[in-house]
């Protein structure tokens, strides 16, 4: 139901829906209707002209009826093309789930055979087939399942692949299942989707290469007619008599394109990425929709977010990334946000310079400011001259967030030279103290490095490497050690630290992890929900927290040389930033919380320097 | 006392390379032969970084990967390949990724019973008061039964995955970096019903993570494997606090805790050597601060060093 | 580079012997005695043995495909007993009138196609972006056949801008400029489907592109919208629209099967199907062989191609 409710929001797929079900129910009802035999020639009527007296669609070059031969004919092309692709698709499927799921030897011996099928263009292979078995419709109908089998096979046995892969069908092999079991119910029911979307978008194809080999008189043999054979033998009559022609041409037209828009609407409602509209272009710039007032310029420190909002809207769901968010951080100080998924952490930071992927990101309120000027109310080209130049960013996963296609050098190069006008030669010089700047040995010969030929510790390095590339003022770096192991986290951290005190630099730090803030940042806010709970300088948070979640979370994090030991559990879950109770976001998981802390607004209250946002802090704030 | 699970020069080369029917052109030996024992009751801790081979010894241990050599015994019974249920009814295996190891397309109720009617052949009815059984213990309620995995939280799933681990009645469950897909606060509250569970059901663990401290806080005894070997083998509270091998301390030093001041501990190189082309000797020798030209040269046996720490090192730490 | 072509050409022969292992197996389907078949209306007595002697037709199945194949490696690739002169010479005199047809197109979709995508996906819910989906739409729905008789009915009979059909510039002596007028008309029928399918697939590329986070990476250093789009952008979707491009060019080549006998135009399409309807089985089995062996090696140029754009493709 949920399906055909999708399947119908699309207005042309229900466009395709409707003329298929015309046709469809005209094709059906081919012995009730008063259809003149299509096979009766009588000469003395050829070529009758459309709309003539017992003949609505005229007649052809013998004076059959060209109704009845239209509709008959498209029944027998309906029928042909979706049997083929019955046949294919089951015969294809099968080949691939095998092929995908036993892997090795079996996959490399059937896969090598589909490639050579598909190493013919498909006609070759079709007419090679027909020509074996002789023209006739039939023959045409296997040449087309043949040529079309690979293309089923190769498609799901990639899904396949990807499936075999996963834990579950580790796990169903633990639970004693067999591998026809495991083929049948834990594989087949994962890729139906996909072999019903590559059905519904290859059936009017199979439908066109039947007519096609009808039209070149290799498939349905006189007097029986297909729509492609009506076309083929009209085409000596096509200047003379055009209408013989173009009635069944348009109808093959038709059935095509009515048979793809419903294919499409069939994929779209399949495919669970389309559905929440992710396959939407992120714009150059997070749209900016602020709702009532821009705050006024406070002039705190280098960079500072005065109550920031950001939200993801989609469908008609409102996820409050960002909630009244406000943060400052001055020259040469770190500054961490710490908080778990989903708190709002990374939001926060890629709002900043307008990266929050849009749509479905909105801020929709609030004012980042730079030097006092207001980011939000600033123009694209302006935004864009102080990305990487005076605000840049580090990214979590260094494999990802490089181009895989450009050499680390080129890609540090033009970082240099979007901002500032130096010769290629004087960028690469550049580019290589960069490189040695963060510690990359044989800087001159790593440059020629493509990302996935470096390590991710050096990855990383090159990724700081480009936030230093302009000596910005400000780095954000978005949980930059998370991907990588702890005997490189370290050195990063070291690093980062060297060049914040060399450089004078701020930097926005990013992270889940307590024993990372601690070494690294000068004053720490709290993340919950996508709030703020809690803010302060590093050693009053980790000696003295005052919310709540920031003693419990601490306490969960077991710390190297404890031994072994129960842990702290906070019971419960974190909230959906799509459906924040009213009051504290994590009241439903305090065992502190009172009614007062089920309802209303409550504030984040202290100092500039030292707030909570609780009734009932841990203990009271200096 | 037979131990519950006893590893004897186990080890597993990959083939790389090679033509369709050819042999391939080389191995990546990605678990050096390795022995251990696993005493019944115990948590045994692997931890390693990246590329060390605790997922391709955690995979051969549950039967998913045959060893290139090397035996496994569970309770001084030898392990026999060929029937995938004789393993299941010994040793399970939780996933790291708790939403990628439940089928999609299967409610919670098909999950769970399928080690029950493969493995033992149960019957409706007893199948259903097991499962109510086992959902009591982890604390997830009976209505969860008839959903679907995706309406469920990482945590939650990840329970989920713990009852179809317990519901084969293994001996033993290996536990693939059971929370590192999960947040902090919900980290510890698996933890701890993992401890729990261990205790009601009289279970030995294998637990398997790169995370130090979650490591040392479950485990009993701990391994530490680096590019597919062991390393040191000693106590929790010891081999972290004192160790002998070089590369243990790396990682020690390496954890960032709360008050010690940051600073790049001491190591010469970052990079692991390249696996199709491992240099002689001990793997570690590049990065190591105490290498002398034997490390270069052959390759260190594990030996005891006071009580029951075992290191691989010609020039172990005091 | 150098050892990556190499490692390619040499990895084609197995494919190649594949290819002439199915088509010989396809004919070997053939019910009958196969020379009388292969031979069908032109079966005289002496025909029949002199094919069973070439070919070695009494041998069992093995031993005459390396008969055949031996023959082919040295150019004897059987004669046409349809036409009465060596099926080679007919092909290689047929295939360039192909290549001419398939190649025009293929440059026209490969170009419109790409180009069609990217503004799609760069103007994504804009007009163009509309306005190209519904174009596209229509134009992988229509049967290329079809489209080509209603050219003919607009362009040659109603406007007489453009000659019906055939080509004379090889065979007529006509100059470059009236086989450009020839040629107009048959490349767009036979590239409009695959112009279609490569906009849609290019401009969805570019969409799954432009979600990475090397693209917020590229924006996050400032570089401007044009070179993200059109630099960081585009090259990479091009590591997925270039293998369409190759599998295209095998649909262009099927397509200009119809094409050809629309506009008459004298390629190796025609021949197969006129040998097919005559039964003229050697010919059809040298055609199928050869150009399906030229399509294999279209296949290493494009992976080629793949491996100069794509570092990650280890040469």
């Amino acid at each position: 139901m949920m399906f055909l409710r999708l399947l119908f929001r699309n207005r042309l797929a229900a466009m395709g829906a409707i003329v298929l079900a015309i046709i469809l129910i005209l094709v059906l009802a081919i012995p009730i209707l008063p259809l003149q035999d299509p096979d009766v020639i009588k000469t003395s009527d050829r070529f009758l002209k459309p709309f003539s007296d017992g003949h609505l669609l005229g007649t052809d070059h013998l004076g059959r009826d060209l109704l009845a031969r239209l509709l008959h004919g498209t029944r027998l092309s309906l029928a042909v093309g979706i049997f083929a692709a019955l046949i294919a698709a089951t015969i294809g499927s099968a080949v691939g789930i095998v092929a995908g799921y036993f892997g090795g030897r079996i996959d490399n011996v059937i896969m090598r055979g589909i490639d050579m099928l598909m190493a013919f263009p498909y006609i070759l292979l079709a007419l090679a087939i027909v020509a074996a078995l002789g023209p006739g419709l039939m023959n045409a109908l296997i040449a087309v399942a043949a040529v079309n089998i690979p293309f089923f096979a190769r498609n799901i046995r990639g899904i396949t692949v990807g499936l075999a892969g996963r834990e579950f069908i580790d796990a169903a092999r633990l639970s004693g299942m067999g591998h026809g079991r495991i083929i049948l119910t834990e594989l087949l029911p994962n890729v139906l989707s996909t072999i019903v979307i590559a059905m519904s978008t290859t059936v009017g194809w199979m439908i066109l290469e039947t007519a096609g080999l009808s039209f070149l008189g290799l498939g349905s043999q006189p007097p029986q007619a297909d729509l492609g054979s009506m076309l083929g033998e009209a085409r000596s009559a096509l200047i003379t008599n055009p209408h013989t022609s173009i009635i069944p041409g348009i109808m093959i037209f038709l059935i095509v394109m009515s048979i793809n828009l419903l294919g499409d609407g069939v994929r779209d409602a399949l495919d669970p990425r389309l559905r929440s509209g992710a396959l939407s272009r992120p714009r150059a710039k997070t749209i900016v929709d602020r709702k009532g007032e821009v705050p006024a310029d406070d002039g705190k420190g280098l960079l500072n977010l005065q109550s920031l909002d950001t939200q993801f809207h989609v469908s008609n769901r409102v996820y409050r990334a960002v909630n009244d968010v406000s943060l400052f951080v001055n020259r040469g100080e770190c500054l961490g946000i710490i908080g778990e998924s989903g708190s709002g952490k990374s939001v926060t930071a890629l709002s900043v310079m307008g990266l929050v992927a849009s749509p479905p990101g909105v801020v929709t309120g609030g004012a980042v400011r730079y030097e006092g000027e207001d980011l939000l109310a600033a123009p694209y080209e302006s935004l864009r001259e102080k990305r990487g130049n005076k605000v840049a960013y580090i990214f979590q996963d260094p494999l990802s967030t490089l181009h895989p296609l450009y050499r680390v050098g080129d890609q540090l190069m033009e970082a240099i030279q979007v901002h500032h006008k130096v010769t290629d030669a004087e960028a690469k010089q550049r580019a290589i103290e960069l490189l040695m700047s963060v510690r990359i040995p044989n800087a001159e010969s790593r440059i020629r490095n493509y990302p996935h030929e470096m390590s991710g510790g050096m990855r990383q390095r090159v990724g700081i490497a480009m936030a230093l590339a302009n000596d910005p003022d400000v780095i954000i770096a978005d949980e930059p050690t998370t991907a990588l192991d702890v005997t490189v986290q370290a050195q990063i951290l070291a690093l980062l630290d060297d060049l914040r005190r060399e450089r004078g630099l701020a930097i926005v730090f990013i992270t889940h992890d307590f024993g990372v803030v601690a070494q690294l940042c000068d004053r720490v806010a709290v993340m919950y929900g996508g709030r703020i709970v809690e803010e302060g300088t590093t050693t009053d948070i980790l000696d003295h927290p005052a919310h709540p979640y920031t003693k419990r979370l601490m306490d969960c994090v077991p710390e190297l040389g404890g031994g072994k030991r129960a842990l702290a559990a906070i019971p419960g879950l974190p909230p959906m930033v799509s459906d924040l109770p009213p009051g504290c976001a994590f009241a439903p998981r305090c065992d502190k919380a009172t009614e007062a802390c089920r309802k209303g607004e409550i504030a984040l209250s202290g100092s500039e320097t030292r707030a909570v946002r609780c009734i009932h802090p841990e203990e009271e704030i200096a | 006392m037979t131990p519950a699970l006893k590893v004897e020069n186990l080890a597993k080369t990959f083939g790389v390379g090679g033509g369709l029917f050819g042999r391939p052109a080389a191995g990546v030996r990605a678990v050096r032969p390795m022995s251990f024992e696993v005493a019944t009751g115990e948590t045994l801790g692997i931890v390693g970084e990246s590329g060390c081979g605790k997922s391709t010894l955690a995979r051969m241990l549950v039967g998913l990967l045959d060893p290139t050599e090397g035996s496994i015994e569970i309770e001084g019974r030898a392990l026999d390949n060929a029937d995938p249920a004789a393993f299941g009814r010994l040793i399970q295996y939780m996933f790291q990724d708790p939403v990628s190891s439940l089928n999609p397309r299967k409610t919670i109720k098909q999950i769970m019973e399928a080690p029950l009617k493969r493995l033992y052949g149960m019957g409706r009815t007893e199948r259903d008061t097991r499962i109510d059984e086992i959902f009591d213990s982890v604390n997830l309620r009976s209505e969860f039964l008839d959903r679907y995995p995706h309406e469920f939280s990482g945590g939650q799933a990840q329970r989920i995955g713990v009852a179809r681990a317990l519901a084969a009645a293994p001996r033993i469950i290996i536990l693939d970096e059971p929370v590192s897909a999960l947040d902090v606060s919900v980290q510890a509250q698996v933890l701890n019903l993992l401890r729990d569970l261990k205790t009601e059901f009289n279970l030995t663990y294998l637990f398997i993570s790169h995370d130090l401290a979650v490591v040392e806080a479950v485990s009993d005894r701990i391994v530490v494997l680096y590019f597919g070997a062991v390393v040191e083998i000693g106590k929790a509270e010891e081999i972290f606090a004192r160790p002998r091998h070089p590369y243990t301390k790396l990682l020690a030093d390496s954890a960032p805790v709360v008050g010690r001041p940051l600073k790049a501990p001491e190591q010469k190189d970052s990079e692991l050597p390249d696996p199709l082309n491992p240099p002689p000797g001990c793997a570690f020798a590049t990065r190591c601060p105490r290498a002398t030209e034997i490390c270069r040269e052959k390759e260190p046996m594990l030996e005891p060093h006071g009580g029951d720490q075992f290191a691989a090192c010609f020039h172990p730490l005091e | 580079m150098g050892p990556y072509i190499l490692k390619r050409l040499i990895s084609a022969i197995p494919v190649l012997l594949g290819i002439t292992v199915i088509v010989f197996l396809i004919m070997a389907m053939i019910p009958g005695d196969p020379a009388t078949a292969i031979l069908g209306s032109y079966a005289t007595p002496e025909n029949v043995e002199k094919l069973n002697r070439d070919l070695g037709l009494d041998k069992p199945l093995i031993s005459r495909y390396f008969i055949w194949l031996g023959n082919m490696l040295t150019g004897d690739f059987g004669r046409s007993f349809s036409l009465n002169r060596p099926v080679l010479d007919e092909i290689l005199e047929r295939f360039n009138a192909t290549l001419i047809l398939a190649g025009t197109a293929f440059v026209i979709c490969s170009f419109f196609g790409i180009l069609a995508g990217v503004i799609s996906a760069a103007r994504q819910y804009g007009f163009a972006d509309k306005a190209i989906t519904f174009v596209v739409l229509i134009g992988i729905s229509v049967p290329s056949f079809f489209l080509g008789m209603m050219m003919i009915l607009l362009f040659s009979v109603n406007l007489r801008w453009l000659p019906v059909s055939g080509m004379y510039a090889i065979y007529g002596g006509g100059d470059l400029a009236d086989l450009a007028r020839h040629l107009v008309m048959p490349a767009v029928a036979l590239a409009v489907v695959a112009t279609g399918v490569i906009a849609r697939l290019s401009r969805s590329a570019m969409l799954e592109v432009l979600r990475q986070d090397f693209i917020r990476t590229a924006r996050a250093k400032g570089v401007r919208e044009g070179r993200v789009l059109y630099g960081h952008a585009l090259r990479a979707a091009m590591v997925s629209i270039i293998p369409v491009l190759g599998i295209q060019a095998g649909f262009v080549l099927s397509g200009s099967v119809f094409i050809e006998i629309v506009f008459q135009w004298p390629g190796v399409g025609r021949m197969l199907v006129d040998a097919i309807l005559t039964r003229d089985l050697l010919l059809v089995q040298g055609g199928v062989v050869f150009v399906a062996a030229c399509y294999v090696l279209f296949n290493i140029c494009v992976d080629v191609a793949q491996s100069l754009l794509d570092p990650r493709i280890k040469t």
